[in-house]
């Protein structure tokens, strides 16, 4: 069986830019980039991201496909909407990098272990369990994602505002055995797989 | 004044700048009948602020003496400053114009002799330039300035500095009872040499041209320059006078921006291109310019210029678009942060000065045209749905010097048909 990331080889054999368009939320803006770099001076994080928006941009133009869907770059990204401001283009900059995001996760190729890719798992599958936010169950996710006896000292440490929900009335105990759920659980469950289904045909991915 | 200084076989020209005055030269030296009205106390425009052209770098005050010599022989043009376009109705071949003049407090009699200046004591900030120094209340705008007539500030008019004014004028030229004026005329065609204004730098907040001295436009870097200007020709920065050797140009300052004017200006990379050679000439091989730029548009002859100021080893190219600028608190030096598009490198720059090479904007945004005027979506000119009005210069498009008297001559040529047809039409 092939991959998704083979299929998409091997519809787009190098020409990324088409595939970034046909795929990507907004990936139509990219060819809009006139390299002008205020996105990248404008960035909050710009420091610390290994490719800034603007490289990010020209490298898909330029075809290198595995470093841009491997790149942390697009995972950096705080949503702040600096770029999208400045741009004296106007592109959707932050748009374009969560689109890049869920393309690279959606292949398979985004970076393993990367922090904010692995809480927006944990928050999705949490999310997607019973059509609510189980707070109580995702901050335990996440304390625990490094292993056991790390998530019983990240618990200690945070004992004291957890205690302080519970006070008032903020944190449910109970919430650990099964939780709230939306009225109809399957049928959100189903829409969701409909989506991705529906997705995943239009980005011949299916 | 009364309506009969014009009939319908008469051209308005709208704007006294470089293109006002060639439009109205073109149709008054083929025998046309034309009125020039200019909002300002002068001729000139915005040339005549210019400290150079580019690319040959001579100086705007040749072309225009050649320009103010052929309108004083020239009885065809009769020149209407401090006067300005209000309404306009009718048609092609028969356009009924309000036109409102302010009081110059002035009148013919002056010889510039300047006495008036000298008994004034209020200062007002001076137009000429850009408001970087001050000016006496009695003034004559510029050495350049035609009519060469002083001007009183009606902010001293009713004061004792008014009354000192008048007592000081020998030749009773002064008249401090003047009233602002309405009058009507009717034309045959109207050229609108409305002209372009800079783009407010105010509004590209992340540079501070509104919070930071060293901060300035390339307009106001015209009038350092300028041995006129408010520091006599010497390239020193506004915050402690100090001299300005390390100087930063930044590219597209307000244009090819849909956050600010969405066109490209055209000519700011020529004029800083120029600007650097200022820099040169003040401080030699001392001097240093940082060009920051999307990409150079030096366009068809004008890349010789480019290629020159290339191999001038004081200036350098940065490929990038400014991100922010921030200052140096201890020393008042702005910081240039950005990224830049040759690498990928962030940099933070320390400069003296900063040139921001602002955007064309023409002057008549925001101002209410008959409706018969149609505007591109930059408000530049285009022309008139009924076809007897013209756009000319750099009021229909962002030019430089050179294409604006080419536009001028071009919109004079199309006046001159309107007013044939006309008179051919009222002979038959």
């Amino acid at each position: 069986m092939t991959t998704a990331n083979e299929k998409a080889i091997a519809k787009y054999k190098n020409d990324f830019l088409r595939e970034v368009e046909a795929n990507v939320e907004d990936g139509h803006w990219v060819k809009m980039c006139m390299q002008c770099g205020v996105c990248a001076g404008s960035c909050p994080l710009g420091p610390h991201w290994e490719h800034s928006p603007q490289k990010i941009f020209m490298m898909i133009r330029a075809g290198k496909r595995e470093e841009v869907l491997k790149s942390d770059s697009m995972w950096m990204c705080t949503s702040c909407y600096n770029c999208i401001v400045r741009c004296p283009r106007k592109l959707p900059i932050t748009h374009i990098m969560h689109g890049l995001a869920n393309y690279a996760h959606r292949l398979g190729l985004a970076p393993q272990g990367q922090p904010t890719r692995e809480i927006a798992k944990l928050f999705w599958d949490n999310l997607i369990k019973t059509g609510r936010v189980n707070e109580l169950k995702f901050s335990l996710a996440m304390y625990f994602k490094d292993g056991f006896s790390q998530g019983i000292k990240n618990a200690m440490a945070m004992q004291s505002i957890g205690l302080g929900l519970m006070k008032a009335k903020r944190l449910n105990p109970l919430e650990l055995f099964g939780g709230h759920a939306c009225k109809d659980k399957s049928g959100i469950q189903k829409m969701i797989a409909k989506a991705r289904e529906i997705e995943d045909r239009r980005r011949g991915l299916a | 004044m009364t309506a009969s200084i014009a009939t319908h076989q008469t051209i308005l020209v709208v704007g006294g700048g470089i293109a006002g005055m060639t439009a109205a030269l073109e149709a008054a030296e083929c025998g046309k009948q034309v009125i020039l009205a200019e909002k300002t106390p002068t001729l000139g425009g915005r040339t005549s602020l210019l400290y150079r052209y580019f690319p040959k770098m001579c100086h705007p005050t040749c072309g225009l003496e050649i320009n103010l010599k052929r309108i004083k022989g020239n009885p065809n043009v009769r020149v209407m400053t401090m006067t300005e376009v209000t309404a306009v109705t009718g048609s092609r071949g028969n356009y009924r114009v309000t036109l409102k003049i302010k009081p110059r407090y002035v009148n013919e009699n002056c010889t510039a002799c300047g006495d008036c200046g000298k008994a004034v004591q209020a200062e007002i900030p001076n137009p000429a330039n850009y408001g970087l120094d001050k000016i006496k209340a009695a003034y004559l705008p510029h050495g350049m300035a035609y009519p060469q007539r002083y001007v009183i500030d009606p902010s001293i008019v009713g004061t004792p500095e008014g009354e000192a004014a008048k007592a000081a004028c020998k030749v009773g030229a002064i008249d401090l009872a003047m009233q602002e004026e309405t009058v009507e005329i009717t034309v045959g065609s109207v050229i609108w040499a409305t002209g372009w204004r800079p783009f407010d730098a105010n509004k590209i907040q992340p540079y501070g041209y509104d919070r930071y001295a060293n901060v300035i436009t390339s307009l106001e870097f015209e009038r350092l320059a300028d041995p006129h200007g408010p520091t006599g020709g010497k390239l020193l920065r506004p915050s402690d006078g100090k001299e300005a050797k390390n100087i930063a140009f930044i590219q597209c300052a307000g244009s090819r921006d849909e956050n600010y004017l969405r066109h490209c200006s055209r000519i700011c990379c020529m004029a800083t291109l120029k600007q650097t050679q200022y820099v040169r000439e003040a401080w030699g091989d001392e001097g240093k310019s940082t060009i920051y730029y999307i990409d150079i548009r030096a366009i068809d002859r004008f890349e010789d210029f480019y290629a020159k100021v290339w191999q001038d080893p004081t200036v350098r190219f940065i490929k990038s678009k400014v991100a922010r600028i921030a200052e140096n608190e201890a020393n008042g030096n702005p910081i240039l942060h950005g990224v830049d598009t040759e690498g990928y490198h962030r940099y933070a720059n320390e400069h003296d000065l900063v040139v921001l090479a602002v955007g064309m904007e023409p002057e008549v945004t925001g101002v209410k045209l008959p409706d018969d005027i149609v505007l591109d979506s930059s408000h530049f000119i285009e022309g008139s749905k009924s076809g007897g009005m013209f756009g000319a210069g750099a009021a229909t498009s962002p030019l430089d010097v050179n294409r604006a008297v080419q536009s001028a001559t071009a919109a004079s040529l199309r006046a001159i048909q309107v007013i044939h047809q006309t008179a051919s039409t009222e002979a038959a």
